[in-house]
Order: C-alpha cells, then structure tokens, then sequence
C-alpha cells in the first residue's frame, strides 16, 4: 500500500478554504499571533495554517504581512499541532505551539537549542508565535 | 518517500526560499501518526456543497464532468465520513480568487470550491466543470496542467493531505514541475484521475474516477 502523494496548496486557495470564524476554536480562549516567514525573512502571504488539539480546531489564512491568529484554549497537554500549507511547499509541514511554561513537554528528540522555537511568548494578554520555514532560527517541525 | 515530493525541489522555484533545511524530527509514531485527526465538525458542509455547476444563478460553462473515488487508510480500509474539499480554475483557466490575475474571463455561474463527506464506502462524489489550464511565471512559458486541488482529513493527525488530482492525456504533464518534483513515475501516476464510462452519465456528464490513500490507520471498531 502507498499513500497518495502530497502537492502544494498552491497560491488560490483564499476562495475556497476559508470559513465562517475559521480561527476562533474556542470563544473563551487566549489569543495567539504570529507571522509566517521565509528564508529571507520575508513574510509568507499566501499560507493556510491548521491547529487542533483534543476538540479543538481552527485555520486561518495568512495576510500580507504574513500574519495569522488563533483564539484557543490551552489544551491539557499543553501544545497545539500545526500544519502549515503554502505555495512552495509540496508538502505541509507539521510543528507545535507549546504555551508558556509547558516546555518541561517538549519531546526529548528535539535539539536543545532548537527548542525554544516551539515555546509560544506570552505578550501582555495575548501570546506569540512566529513559523521560520527556513535559515538560521529555523522552527523545529515533525514527521 | 520517493512517491513523495521533496521539499526542496528547485526547478519550482517557490520551494527554495520556503523549504525547511532541516530534516522533520521523527517523533514516535503514537505521538503523531496514531493521535486522532484534527475534530473538522466546525467546517460547514451543505449537501449542495458537492454539486458545483449548481451554486449559482445558471449553469456554468464548460465541460461537465462528475468526479468520484474511494479514501482508504493505510490498512486499506475505507475511511468514512471525512471531510473532502475542492477547489479549481473554471473552465477558461481562471480562479475566482482576487490573487488571481491570468486574463482569462471569470464565469458568474462558477465559483469552483466543493465540500462533501465520504459515504459508509469512503466514497466521495462531485459534480463539476473540467478545469482549464493556466499559465503561471514559474519559468518562461509555465503552464499548469488542469487539476483539481483536494483536501482531505481522515482517521490520524498523520492521515492529513492536500494535493492535487490531473486528467489522463494531459500534454502538460510530463512539463510541470510541481508533478515532475515527484520522483518515482509511479508515485506522479497516483495523482491522474482515469476515465470512467461507469461513472459517467449518458446524455449528461463524463465520470472520473480517483481514488485516494492516506497515512495513518483508522481505530478498529468494537466487533
């Protein structure tokens, strides 16, 4: 058995994917930005990033800076896992938001010094997350 | 993973600056192939959601077709009851998408985004237009072979997949590389839906069929 091979969401997928309060998994929860970078640093307009967790789900379209949202709770095992789809990349790639002070979580196969790339910063009343795909603060993902 | 495409593959040019140069951490497969897929209950799914040529005020242009296929998990058993969407250009090639600036008409009977649930087989069945080709700027004189994009979710967090599904007899095929960035043939062979006459509707629409594996494994189902 092969599994059906994977290709790029390409740039038009805007009209199509989106949904009513697609990025809000849960009304009550905290709110987490971010932006999508490429290796250049430039933002990366054109994602789609998914996050679930337990009975979570959300997704949300980057804009023209690159940024995304998401109003979640804090699952109970202290991450969300994130896919990330964009034009170039023929495969999503699959990463984690780890909320601020659960890094005691993190798996013991990520590099020491990699790993604050999965640790969400909390910013006043909301967090931050940024998604390096490529270069030297590079974010860990996962297969 | 030859059947999978890399995610460096520089003859498509918007992989250089967006592909990861490490490798993906390999965690242990209950922590991601077998997690439960992502809950997709908040997406809205209309039973008119399936039917693309029926959206709007009339009927669009182009060629109709009907697009049908059976989703397997990686024990070859159906997945049932996920969530499949598509998308496409209209039959001139052109996206009801503002990114889209390719000089080719819009048609205001055509927005071209399916949903649909599989059934109690897996199955999944659209009603669409065939999608015209497009040119893009990846190199001088790109042009995309017609393609539908799908998305489906299924039984694992693993299971997850978008992709992109071509007509047999596509000239534009062995020139495109985001197919081409496959490595095996066999693997770029799994993407080409076939003609189906069984599918197809007498007096109405010609049938494709595609059917589709994903990673992952659905739960055993108490006996």
């Amino acid at each position: 058995m092969t599994p059906t091979p994977s290709q790029t969401v390409g740039p038009f997928f805007g009209f199509a994917l989106p949904f009513e309060d697609d990025s809000v998994c849960a009304a009550d929860g905290v709110r987490i930005e971010g932006q999508v970078l490429d290796g250049a640093g430039d933002p990366v307009p054109d994602a789609l990033l998914e996050v679930s967790a337990e009975d979570q789900f959300g997704r949300c379209r980057t804009d023209a800076e690159g940024a995304f949202h998401f109003v979640v709770r804090e699952p109970r095992a202290g991450f969300l896992s994130v896919a990330v789809f964009a034009r170039g990349l023929l495969r999503q790639l699959n990463t984690r938001i780890y909320f601020p002070g659960r890094q005691g979580e993190l798996p013991p196969e990520v590099d020491p010094a990699r790993r604050h790339t999965l640790l969400a910063l909390r910013q006043r009343d909301l967090l931050r997350f940024d998604i390096r795909l490529q270069g030297s603060d590079e974010t860990v993902f996962f297969e | 993973m030859e059947f999978e495409p890399p995610y460096l593959y520089p003859e498509y040019r918007a992989t250089q600056l967006r592909a990861p140069h490490h490798s993906p951490v390999r965690l242990p497969d209950h922590w991601f192939h077998h997690a439960p897929g992502p809950v997709f209950g908040r997406i809205p799914v209309r039973p008119e959601d399936a039917d693309l040529t029926r959206q709007h005020a009339s009927e669009p242009l182009g060629e109709r077709i009907i697009l049908t296929g059976a989703v397997t998990d990686s024990g070859g058993r159906p997945v049932r009851n996920t969530l499949v969407e598509i998308w496409q250009a209209n039959a001139a090639g052109r996206y009801d998408d503002p990114v889209d600036d390719h000089p080719a008409p819009l048609d205001p009977n055509f927005t071209g985004a399916g949903r649909c649930l599989t059934d109690e087989h897996g199955r999944y069945r659209f009603v669409t237009v065939k999608p015209g080709a497009y040119p893009w700027r990846n190199h001088v004189n790109a042009w995309r072979p017609a393609h539908v994009h799908f998305s489906f979710f299924g039984p694992a967090l693993a299971s997850r997949l978008v992709t992109q599904m071509y007509f047999p007899g596509d000239p534009l095929i062995p020139l495109d590389p985001i197919l081409t960035s496959i490595p095996d043939e066999r693997g770029r062979e799994m993407l080409v839906s076939r003609f189906d006459l069984e599918t197809t509707q007498p007096e109405w629409a010609l049938g494709y069929r595609w059917d589709v594996e994903l990673r992952g494994a659905t739960p055993m189902e108490p006996a």
